[in-house]
C-alpha cells in the first residue's frame, strides 16, 4: 500500500492517505518518463565519447596528449 | 543574504511513505530552504533512488542542469525533472542523504529557480556528490511543495525541514 504524508504548514495537521489509482498511474508515468530521458541521455554521452575516441584513433594520439596540444 | 531562518514545519517519519507534501505554506517569506535526510526502500543497481520535487501539485516544465562526483568519475547532464537522488536501501545501513534546496523569491510572479546541494552518503566507492540548477518554469507563487519518489517508500527516521528566509 502505497501512501501519501501532507503537512499543512498552517494549521501544523498531518494527513496520510492512501495514493489514488490515479496517482499510481502518474507516479508509474513520471518515473518511466524519468527512465527514458536518463537512457537517452546516457546514450548521447556514449556515442559523443565514441566520436571522440573514434577521432583520436585516426589522429594516432591518446586523450592526454589530445588534451595537452589543447591546452 | 539571509537575515533571518524560520522553522516552518519539520517532520521526522514515523511510518514509510512515498510522499511528503508541505501544504498552505506561508506566502510571508522571501526564500524557501528544504533539507532532507532520508532513505529510500527499494534496492539493486546505484545506490540511489530518485525523488521528485515539484509545486503546486504540478509535476510538469521542470528542467535542471548537474555536475556530480560518482565517487569513480565526474560528469555533468541535464534532465527534465526537478530530482533529488537518496539512499536507497541497498546503501551502507543508517545513512541517509544530506541534502538541502534553496528556492530564491518563491511567492513571485517569475519562473522558479531551484539550487539543490545533493550528498548520498554510502560508505563504498559509489557514493554521490551533486550541485544542480532547477527551474519550474511557471509563474505561480508556490504553496505547496512535494517530494516524491519514484519507486518505494520513503524509510522511517527520514527527515525534512522547511525553512522560511526573510531577507530583511
Amino acid at each position: 500500500m502505497l501512501t501519501k504524508l501532507i503537512i499543512n504548514c498552517e494549521t501544523g495537521e498531518q494527513t496520510e492517505v492512501e495514493l489514488t489509482a490515479e496517482e499510481i498511474a502518474q507516479r508509474e508515468a513520471d518515473a518511466k518518463a524519468y527512465e527514458a530521458g536518463k537512457k537517452a541521455k546516457d546514450a548521447e554521452l556514449a556515442a559523443q565519447a565514441k566520436v571522440k575516441a573514434d577521432v583520436l584513433k585516426r589522429l594516432g594520439l591518446t586523450e592526454d596528449e589530445a588534451k595537452a596540444l589543447l591546452s | 543574504m539571509a537575515y533571518s531562518y524560520k522553522l516552518i514545519e519539520a517532520k521526522t517519519l514515523a511510518s514509510a511513505v512515498s510522499s511528503i507534501t508541505f501544504s498552505s505554506i506561508p506566502q510571508t517569506y522571501t526564500d524557501l530552504l528544504l533539507k532532507t535526510c532520508a532513505r529510500g526502500s527499494t534496492t539493486g543497481g546505484d545506490p540511489w533512488s530518485d525523488a521528485q520535487l515539484s509545486f503546486n501539485g504540478n509535476t510538469s516544465n521542470q528542467t535542471e542542469r548537474w555536475l556530480g562526483g560518482f565517487g569513480s568519475a565526474a560528469a555533468s547532464g541535464t534532465g527534465s525533472q526537478m530530482i533529488l537522488r537518496v539512499n536507497k536501501d541497498s546503501s551502507t545501513s543508517n545513512t541517509f542523504d544530506n541534502s538541502e534546496f534553496y528556492i530564491p523569491n518563491y511567492t513571485s510572479a517569475n519562473y522558479k529557480s531551484v539550487s539543490l546541494d545533493n550528498a548520498v552518503e554510502n560508505n563504498a566507492t559509489a557514493a554521490l556528490l551533486m550541485f544542480n540548477a532547477q527551474l519550474w518554469s511557471n509563474t505561480a507563487a508556490i504553496t505547496s511543495l512535494t517530494l516524491a519518489l519514484g519507486a518505494g517508500n520513503f524509510m522511517v527516521n527520514s527527515t525534512f525541514y522547511l525553512y522560511g528566509i526573510s531577507n530583511s
